[in-house]
């Protein structure tokens, strides 16, 4: 028995031979240079936007990072209402999509009769296939006048008033700003953060989730207890994706987000977000000039927030690995 | 034998290829998106006569300059006009192509008509005049019943040129307003909401009550939207139309201006629209290729004549005056040199 198996294999490792020798060592090489290619691209494109944006730094110093100034006229530039209209608006993104992939997630792995999880699938599938610019479109033409029309005056009639949370809340009703660009990104996010949920929540062992409905536990407890536990590190990774898609989000943002480079806590003033603000000024800046450095600069920027939120994931996900 | 006698015919016919590629080469610009439908609608109608084609790609003005001064295309356009020392450092010659206007668009319940001027329009986009029934406003409106709705600035996001000619007319007309923000393709706006290009500042206005936004002539009259009137520096209420437009043209000193930079903005004509401006196009002194700025000047002689004036006016463009056209003729042919010759004589 050993030994036919022993003669089978070499037999097979001859007849495989004459290729091996020759094609090996090539595929391992392609494979190597599409990593290292990779590497070197990432590299490049990091020292580019340091490069280009050096100038800017060296002219404004640190304080570009938090400088709220930006002025085209008198060449004086700081990234300080980007950088926080970046950061505030995939905040309110993640902040709206959240419980909605969750809900989603869980009606589809558990609730929806198996006749609705494939159109109601598909359909989140689709909206991860629509282009940026046509959200923006349609956030401009539909979600904005809605937004002005019905869901703003009253919000700002009715909390307004209240100290420190009525702060979010002030400023006339424009239908653009934070808030809309939030939702729209959100809408953007949902079907990447809900794919990864329905992944999740189905790779949860069906014995671990009978077990529990077996001594009594009802949808909401499974739910609670058990899934979502079972899948949170993954969960956290998930999120964590949605958020830093929604930092770099750029077209859709611009159409709704009112593009003021002024600051403000209010979640209906107008702002802007550092992809937006390069779209917007991009095509006037000439050669050389502070405004396109300021512009690299933003880049950079944008490029670092990026990371420390990916890093931030992974220590996250590695951290509850561990407890 | 008969191999022979096809390859050399193939051979023969590559070469025709060649050279009638080489010949005919279509001349390639690139900048403003201001006057990017005149220069296609010209480019077509050229084409058709005369068998050169123009490539423009419409990319800002700021890209326009980019491309030009590293000569990557035989011309680029610019809104607003180059510094005098930039197009002296880059070789440049700059000259005017068509005239543009700027109009101010308003959503106002129950009212039609509006009359404005400078300083008023200042002080709403700093934010100083927030009621549609300010005393100001009223001032200029006899008789209209203004609401006291709030007032909502809508300004152009991306950079334009239309914000150039727009932040310098409020520039112009109310030293504060020079002072604290200027004038520029962008500017730190001290109030409002920006909306990308003339369709969003359009569509913003018409979805916000109270709004006022501003945008380019050929814009509103393709979308039939209207506009407020304005009181010009004579002191006279002009309505946005082509004939307001051609006044300001005529009313510039374009004699005294260096490089065809001549204002048009608040001129001193008593039917002049006071937001009007030209677009320019910048061609290399010193053409590394002569045959291509040739034909770049042989295309922009022929959008000067009647038949090139009638295509820009069905945009609702505003022509040059006939002087203007003369002194530009004069330029190319003194200026546009290759090894000392001048690339094209009138």
């Amino acid at each position: 028995m050993d030994a036919t198996l022993t003669g089978n294999q070499a037999a097979m490792a001859a007849a495989r031979k004459p290729t091996g020798r020759l094609s090996d060592p090539i595929f391992v090489g392609l494979l190597w240079t599409s990593g290292i290619f990779v590497l070197i691209l990432l590299g490049l494109i990091i020292a580019m936007l340091f490069e280009g944006g050096l100038p800017a730094l060296r002219e404004f110093g640190l304080s570009f990072i938090w400088s709220t100034t930006w002025n085209p006229v008198t060449e004086v530039f700081g990234a300080g209402v980007m950088v926080f209209g970046t950061v505030f608006s995939a905040v309110i993104a993640v902040i709206i999509a959240l419980p909605l992939s969750f809900g989603i997630a869980f009606f589809l792995t558990e609730i929806a009769p198996q006749q609705l999880r494939r159109p109601i699938g598909v359909a989140i599938q689709l909206l991860a296939a629509i282009p940026s610019i046509i959200y923006g479109m349609w956030g401009f033409f539909v979600i904005v006048p809605l937004m002005a029309a019905y869901v703003q005056p009253p919000l700002i009639e009715w909390l307004g008033p209240i100290p420190v949370l009525g702060a979010l809340f002030q400023g006339p009703p424009l239908g653009a700003g934070m808030l809309t660009a939030g939702l729209i990104m959100a809408i953007m996010i949902l079907p990447f953060i809900t794919a990864m949920f329905v992944e999740v929540l189905e790779s949860v062992p069906p014995m671990i989730k009978e077990s529990a409905y077996g001594v009594g536990a009802t949808t909401y407890e499974v739910y609670r207890n058990v899934s979502v536990p079972y899948g949170r590190t993954a969960m956290v990774g998930a999120v964590m994706l949605g958020l830093g898609r929604a930092l770099g989000e750029t077209m859709a943002v611009t159409f709704v987000i009112g593009n003021a480079t002024r600051m403000s806590v209010s979640l209906f003033a107008p702002g802007a977000t550092i992809a937006s603000t390069i779209a917007n000024e991009f095509p006037e800046a000439s050669n050389g000039s502070l405004k396109l450095q300021s512009l690299l600069e933003l880049g950079f920027i944008l490029f670092v927030i990026s990371f420390i939120v990916l890093a931030l994931s992974r220590l996250l996900v590695r951290s509850k690995l561990k407890g | 034998m008969k191999i022979t006698h096809i390859l050399g015919a193939a051979a023969l016919s590559f070469s025709a290829l060649l050279s009638g590629t080489a010949f005919a080469a279509d001349i390639n610009g690139a900048g403003a998106s201001f006057p990017a439908p005149v220069y296609q609608a010209w480019a077509a109608a050229y084409k058709e006569k005369t068998g050169t084609g123009l490539n423009y790609q419409s990319i800002g003005s700021g890209g326009g300059q980019n491309q030009i001064v590293n000569r990557t295309v035989d011309f680029g356009a610019s809104d607003a006009p180059m510094k005098d020392d930039k197009l002296e450092s880059a070789n440049l010659l700059q000259f005017p192509t068509v005239i543009g206007s700027v109009v101010a668009i308003f959503n106002l319940d129950g009212v039609d008509s509006l009359v404005l001027d400078g300083p008023v329009l200042a002080e709403i986009y700093q934010g100083k005049i927030t009621k549609w029934n300010d005393p100001k406003i009223a001032a200029l409106n006899k008789g209209a019943k203004l609401p006291e709705t709030a007032i909502v600035p809508v300004y152009r996001s991306d950079s334009s040129g239309t914000s150039f000619v727009f932040t310098s007319y409020l520039a112009s007309a109310n030293g504060d307003w020079k002072s604290a923000v200027g004038a520029a393709t962008s500017v730190q706006w001290p109030v409002g909401a920006g909306a990308k290009g003339n369709e969003g500042v359009a569509g913003t206005v018409k979805n916000t009550k109270g709004a006022i936004g501003y945008v380019e002539f050929i814009y509103a009259a393709a979308n039939k939207l209207t506009a407020a009137d304005l009181v010009n520096k004579a002191g006279k209420v002009v309505k946005p139309e082509t004939k307001a437009f051609m006044e300001a043209a005529a009313a510039a000193d374009w004699k005294g201006a260096k490089n065809f930079a001549a204002s048009m903005i608040d001129t001193a004509g008593p039917g002049a629209w006071p937001i009007t401006s030209a677009t320019y196009i910048l061609l290399p002194k010193n053409p590394t290729n002569a045959t291509q700025s040739a034909e770049a000047i042989k295309f922009f002689n022929w959008a000067y004549t009647a038949e090139g004036d009638a295509v820009a006016e069905k945009l609702h463009y505003i022509p040059l005056p006939d002087s203007v056209v003369t002194d530009i003729k004069k330029a190319w042919a003194t200026e546009v040199k290759a090894d000392g010759k001048a690339v094209w004589t009138n």
